[in-house]
C-alpha cells in the first residue's frame, strides 16, 4: 500500500498515544469501530473550563491509515472549542493525509470517533454550554 | 553480525530464480531460441530435446510417468484445465465435484463459474487446523460425482492434508482426483502413484522456476484421464493445451525440479528448524501469539501467526524491511479478512491480527533472528498504541482481584 509521507510520519511517530481517566468529568470518551472488521478507535478530550480542548488521547487498533487519521485528529483537536471540534469533517482527515479511495473509511472512523468523545463529554455535563460552576470557581 | 535488508519472507507468494535454474535456462533465450513443434531442422529439435528433458526432469519429481506432463502457463491455468476439462468431458457421467473452502482462488473460482452453468459442488469444511479427513470425501461422494479437488498444502497456513489416504478413497469410489500441489511439489513428497492422484496442478515460480510457466500432470492409465482442452489451437500437448511451448521457461522448471528432488531432504530440515525458530523466537517473548494451520502436519517454510490486539498491516508497516504477507483486510481491495483463516474457524478479529512468513532457500538464522526482534518490538509498540489490549489488560487485572 503506496502511503503518503505524512501517513507514514504519523505512523511512524503518532502524536498524544495514551488513555485519560475516562471517570473524569472534563473527559469525554468515544470509542468507534469493531475488532472484527479490522477498526477500533478509542479517543479522549479534556475540555477546560472555557470550552477549549486542553488535551486529546487516542489508542487505535486498525492500519496504518487509521492510526494516523486518529493521531492527526487529536493533534488537530487540541487548543480547538468543542463547537470547532464538532466542524470537524472526515474530508478534511482524508485529504490532509492523502488517503487512498480503499482508506477513506479510516477518516470516517476518526471523526466517528471526535463526534462520539464530544458526546461523551456533554452527556456528562449536562448539555451545560456554560461551565459547570465548580469548574468555574476555580478558574478565579 | 549485519544482515541484508530488505529480507524477503513471502516465498510461499513467488520465489527468486535459483542461479543454476537460470543458467541452464540462458542458451534458450538465446542460441537455442528454437520452437520446439519445428520438426523440420536443428533448431527446433533442439528445443525439443530440451522440453522432453525437462519433461522428465518434473515427472521423476512426482512420480510420475513423462508423457503424463501437459506443459500450461502456471498453476491457475492447470487448475482451470483439470476441473472445466473434466466436468465438461465426463458431464453425461455426472456433474458433482468435490472440494473445499480452503483452495487457492484458482481452484474456488473455477468451481463456481461450474457452479453456474448447473454443475453441483460439495465444498467440504476443514478441522481447524485446516486438515480436510479421507471420511469427510468419502462421505461426500455420490453416484453423480465426477472429481474430487482438494489441495496438497494449504498456501496461507502451510497446512499438509493426508493426501494418499484421499486418494485411496477416490480410487474405491472410482472418482478421479486431482490435487492443486503447487505449494507441495518440490518441498514435500509427492508421488502421483503412490497418493493415487490422477491430476496435478504445480508451478515452476514457487520452486526457484521462472514465472509463466507450469504444468499439470494427467494420468494416462490405471486410469486413463481424458479432458476436454481449453486452448484451442495446433494441438501441442497431445491436445490438451495447444500453443507454442515456452522453452525457456519449461527448461527452467525442469532443472528446478531436478535440484529440488536431490535437495530436499536436506532442505526440509534446514527450514524447518528455520520455521520453528521463528516460531519460538517469537512466542518466548510475546504472550497472546497463536498459530494458524497444523502444528506439525505443514510445510517446512511456512509458519502462520496472530498476533492478539495488533492488525496485520500495520505490523508489516512496522517491519518495513521484511516482506510478508497478511491476512488481514487492509491488505486487500476486498475489506475482507482471509477466507482460509475463515475457513478453518479463526475469528475475523484474529484473521486481522494474521502474518505470514514463508521462509526459503535463501534464507538464514541471522535474517531470522532479525526478524524475531522486529516483529517483538513492532507488536510491542503497537499493543501499546492498542485499546484492545487496553482493555484486555484491564479485564484482566479486574478478574485478578477476584471483582
Amino acid at each position: 500500500m503506496p502511503y503518503s509521507d505524512k501517513v507514514i510520519d504519523h505512523f511512524t511517530n503518532p502524536r498524544n498515544v495514551g488513555s485519560l481517566d475516562k471517570n473524569s468529568p472534563d473527559v469525554g470518551t468515544g470509542i468507534v469501530g469493531a475488532p472484527e472488521c479490522g477498526d477500533v478507535m478509542k479517543l479522549q478530550i479534556q475540555v477546560g473550563t472555557d470550552g477549549r480542548i486542553v488535551d486529546a488521547k487516542f489508542k487505535t487498533f486498525g492500519c496504518g491509515s487509521a492510526i494516523a487519521a486518529s493521531s492527526l485528529a487529536t493533534e488537530w483537536l487540541k487548543g480547538r472549542t468543542v463547537d470547532q471540534a464538532e466542524e470537524l469533517k472526515n474530508a478534511d482527515i482524508a485529504n490532509e493525509l492523502s488517503l487512498p479511495p480503499v482508506k477513506i473509511h479510516c477518516s470516517v472512523l476518526a471523526e466517528d470517533a471526535v463526534k462520539a468523545a464530544i458526546e461523551d463529554w456533554k452527556r456528562k455535563n449536562g448539555q451545560h454550554s456554560q461551565p459547570a460552576p465548580s469548574a468555574a470557581a476555580e478558574r478565579k | 553480525m549485519s544482515v541484508k535488508l530488505p529480507i524477503y519472507l513471502d516465498y510461499n507468494a513467488t520465489t527468486p530464480i535459483d542461479p543454476r535454474v537460470l543458467e541452464a535456462m540462458m542458451p534458450y533465450l538465446t542460441t537455442h531460441f528454437g520452437n520446439a513443434a519445428s520438426r523440420s531442422h536443428g533448431f527446433g529439435w533442439k528445443a525439443e530435446a530440451a522440453v522432453e528433458t525437462a519433461r522428465e526432469q518434473i515427472a521423476a519429481l512426482i512420480g510420475a510417468a513423462a508423457k503424463d506432463i501437459v506443459f500450461t502457463s502456471g498453476a491457475t491455468e492447470s487448475d482451470n484445465l483439470a476441473i472445466k476439462g473434466t466436468a465438461q468431458m465426463y458431464a453425461e457421467k455426472g456433474r458433482h465435484i468435490i472440494t473445499t473452502l480452503i483452495e487457492h482462488k484458482a481452484v474456488i473460482d473455477t468451481c463456481k463459474h461450474l457452479e453456474q452453468l448447473g454443475c453441483q459442488v460439495t465444498w467440504l469444511r476443514p478441522d481447524r487446523y485446516g486438515v480436510i479427513s479421507p471420511e469427510q470425501v468419502a462421505q461426500a461422494i455420490t453416484d453423480k460425482t465426477i472429481l474430487i479437488s482438494i489441495m496438497a498444502a494449504n498456501n496461507e497456513i502451510g497446512t499438509i492434508n493426508p493426501i494418499a489416504e484421499i486418494g485411496k478413497v477416490a480410487k474405491q469410489r472410482d472418482v478421479f482426483f486431482h490435487c492443486d500441489a503447487t505449494q507441495a511439489v518440490g518441498k514435500i513428497p509427492i508421488d502421483v502413484e503412490a497418493m493415487g492422484i490422477d491430476l496435478l496442478s504445480a508451478s515452476a515460480h514457487k520452486i526457484y522456476g521462472p514465472k509463466g510457466v507450469g504444468c499439470l500432470y494427467v494420468r494416462r492409465r490405471n486410469p486413463r484421464v481424458r479432458l476436454t482442452c481449453q486452448m484451442d489451437g495446433g494441438g501441442h500437448e497431445r491436445g490438451m493445451r495447444s500453443g507454442t511451448l515456452n522453452s525457456p521457461g519449461i527448461v527452467g522448471f525442469g532443472a528446478a525440479c531436478e535440484i529440488c528432488r536431490k535437495e530436499m531432504a536436506e532442505e526440509d530440515a534446514r527450514l524447518t528448524a528455520l520455521r520453528d525458530r521463528l516460531h519460538q523466537g517469537i512466542t518466548a517473548r510475546l504472550d497472546h501469539v497463536t498459530l494458524n494451520g497444523h502444528p506439525t502436519q505443514r510445510l517446512p517454510g511456512t509458519v502462520n501467526l496472530s498476533f492478539a490486539y495488533v492488525e496485520g498491516e500495520s505490523l508489516m508497516m512496522k517491519m518495513k524491511d521484511v516482506a510478508v504477507s497478511s491476512g488481514s483486510a487492509c491488505t486487500s481491495a476486498s475489506l475482507e479478512p482471509s477466507f482460509v483463516l475463515r475457513g478453518i474457524g479463526v475469528g475475523d478479529e484474529l484473521a486481522h491480527s494474521s502474518i505470514r512468513f514463508s521462509l526459503g532457500r535463501f534464507t538464514t538464522a541471522e535474517e531470522i533472528d532479525y526478524v524475531i526482534d522486529k516483529v517483538v518490538a513492532g507488536v510491542n509498540e503497537l499493543r501499546q498504541l492498542s485499546p484492545l489490549y487496553e482493555m484486555a489488560r484491564e479485564a484482566e487485572q479486574a478478574g485478578g482481584r477476584g471483582e
